[in-house]
């Protein structure tokens, strides 16, 4: 190595790998906007983002009313699912940490059915629950598998299976028992839906979830210490309980909020971080934002197939993710099962 | 000489025994303090002391001449480094990464290293040797070239003090050298002063100036080498047959361990 090298992180390095992705981002809105049953071709689209009134009243319904506001959440599901992985993988030291994972996607969803049930709105109430639910889950897990000091991997996953399993009873229970119009569908909770969407949502979701973000990561050179033993990061001025429970708390706000709107959808947090990873390494100031971003570009891929795939009918996106994530999920535990089993 | 550390009847207890009872001793700059003693006796606890990371229940441990609970944690991380018994990193960083991240003491509001930063962690591994690994894995390296890295990790803290947790525990006697003799180099040029436990007695008795015997929680014997490990001690301390002679070239204390077989073949001689 020369000195003149720099085989650090440079802000230019992340400005251009963001730059990047969202122009990845923006491309994949685009054509999925112009997919789906009824036909409206990329170049329609383009003019009409381009602002040249030249389509019709349907076409603009489809765009405007259907489609756009279904692949914005699908964008901001992704992205703060990949963030909650990110975070997860580093603070509990463990690679297949994931909200889905560890049950904390069920814990908000549950959250949010309890809501609706009460007559809250969407406004507040509601994913005001799905938070509380998330955090419940969260401590919950955490106080179950760190009772012998270390988080071990089997625990801990165990531990999620059986929170997952609870919880998805609770929502059948639930689902099952009463005959709210606003809960009408046992799969858009457990398989996850797009197709709900509103721009109230998104209107809600966007800042909170960009204000979390924002917060979370300011840590990421804290995560990166983390990632090397919480001892030494606590050594060298990381406040390691401080930033877990900021974290905690940002995570459950966040993935609470799109879970209200969305439903459970599982294991983007698993794989879109360990794609980026792989790409990009491990280095947490690139690979926040190179996850967000790329949790976005995912998830909207992923729902634009569930769309398409068996159309005119839709599949839930959950199950689009689910097919591609726990083969992944597998992939990971042989290939570095043995590694990763001691805390 | 001055004193860099000093530890003034030091109690501390996880729950309610004391596990540390009445320690003093201080560190003096440039010297390599070594720390013995048999499992359980305190030493992990004792050096996390030293580092400000547990709070004692009475006594005192001054940093430079004032207490070290008076330090926020990032100013004590400045002044001392620790390179820890075993560092597990879960994620594939690169070496000079890794490196790098000692600098985070030092870092303010901007969170990227800047050209000063690049600057002493390239000189901190030409120090430790480990330039060559630079762009490598660290899941890929050996335990002695991880140990180096870490080394150079701490030495990227610019810290003056270094604790060492058993650096030595997982290597093989070549590297169990070489440590101990970056270890003594880096006191000599660069004026740090090191506590290194160790369990390797014979061999850290040939590099530390002076040693302190841990003995269930107390100072059992501070001082030179050759003062502290006598067969006497020990056999005291460990409940160990051992012989203790003069290593023929460094004519420093070597420990013999008497094991029963070895005893039966004296016998038969």
């Amino acid at each position: 190595m020369r000195r003149s090298e720099h085989l650090g992180l440079t802000p230019l390095r992340v400005v251009t790998t963001g730059l990047i992705l969202s122009g990845l981002l923006i491309m994949i809105a685009l054509i999925s906007l112009s997919l789906g049953p009824a036909k409206v071709s990329l170049r329609e689209v383009l003019a009409w983002v381009a602002g040249h009134k030249s389509i019709d009243q349907t076409a603009w319904m489809i765009l405007f009313k259907i489609r756009l506001p279904r692949i914005l959440l699908a964008g901001l599901v992704g992205f703060t699912l990949s963030i909650g992985g990110v975070v997860f993988q580093a603070l509990l030291r463990n690679p297949l940490a994931e909200p889905f994972i560890l049950g904390v996607s069920s814990g908000a969803a549950v959250g949010a059915i309890t809501g609706i049930v009460l007559g809250l709105g969407f406004g507040l109430g509601v994913p005001l629950l799905s938070f509380m639910g998330a955090l419940f889950t969260i401590l919950l897990v955490m106080g179950i598998s760190s009772r012998h000091g270390g988080l071990e991997s089997s625990t801990l996953l165990l531990t999620g299976v059986i929170v997952n399993a609870f919880f998805t009873a609770v929502i059948m229970f639930f689902i099952t028992t009463t005959s709210d119009s606003r809960l009408h569908s046992m799969l858009f909770w457990l398989y996850g839906d797009l197709s709900q969407s509103r721009y109230a949502h998104l209107s809600l979701g966007l800042p909170i979830i960009l204000i979390v973000s924002g917060i979370l990561y300011v840590f990421s050179r804290h995560l990166n210490l983390i990632v090397g033993g919480e001892e030494s990061a606590l050594q060298m001025g990381v406040e390691v309980e401080l930033l877990k429970w900021i974290s905690f708390l940002g995570i459950s706000l966040m993935t609470g909020m799109v879970i209200s709107f969305s439903g459970i959808i599982g294991f983007v947090g698993l794989i879109v971080p360990h794609l980026m990873r792989m790409l990009l390494g491990p280095d947490h100031r690139l690979l926040i934002p190179a996850s967000a971003l790329g949790g976005a570009v995912f998830l909207i891929g992923a729902d634009t197939l569930a769309r398409i795939i068996l159309s005119p009918s839709e599949l839930p996106v959950g199950v689009i993710t689910a097919f591609l994530g726990a083969p992944f999920f597998i992939y990971l535990l042989k290939q570095r099962g043995s590694q990763w089993t001691q805390s | 000489m001055d004193s860099e550390l000093i530890l003034k009847g030091v109690y501390f207890s996880y729950d309610d025994q004391w596990c540390l009872e009445g320690i003093d001793f201080e560190l003096k700059k440039g010297e390599i303090l070594g720390m013995i003693g048999p499992n359980g006796s305190g030493k992990s606890t004792l050096l996390k002391i030293v580092d400000g990371l547990l709070k004692i229940q009475k006594g005192e441990v001054l940093l430079l001449n004032r207490p070290i609970s008076s330090y926020r944690r990032g100013d004590v991380a400045r002044h001392i480094a620790m390179v820890p018994q075993e560092t597990t990193f879960r994620f594939p960083f690169s070496v000079f990464e890794v490196v790098l991240m000692g600098r985070f003491p030092h870092s303010g509001r901007f969170p990227f290293e800047g050209k000063e930063d690049l600057e002493i962690a390239h000189q901190s591994m030409q120090l430790t040797g480990t330039l060559d690994l630079a762009r490598r894995s660290i899941h890929e390296l050996s335990g002695g070239e991880k140990q180096r890295v870490l080394i150079a990790r701490a030495l990227t803290q610019r810290a003056e003090i270094i604790l060492l947790d058993e650096p030595t525990s997982f290597l093989d006697i070549r590297h169990k050298v070489e440590t101990f003799e970056l270890i003594s180099s880096l006191t000599q040029t660069q004026g740090l002063s090191v506590i290194v436990v160790s369990q390797d007695i014979s061999l850290a008795a040939q590099y530390c100036h002076r040693m302190l015997l841990l003995n269930r929680g107390s100072v059992y014997k501070i001082g030179e080498p050759s003062e502290v490990i006598t067969a006497d001690t020990i056999r005291t301390v460990y409940q160990c047959p051992v012989l203790v002679d003069k290593n023929p070239i460094s004519k420093t204390p070597r420990v013999t361990v008497l094991s029963k077989r070895g005893e039966g073949e004296k016998e038969t001689l």
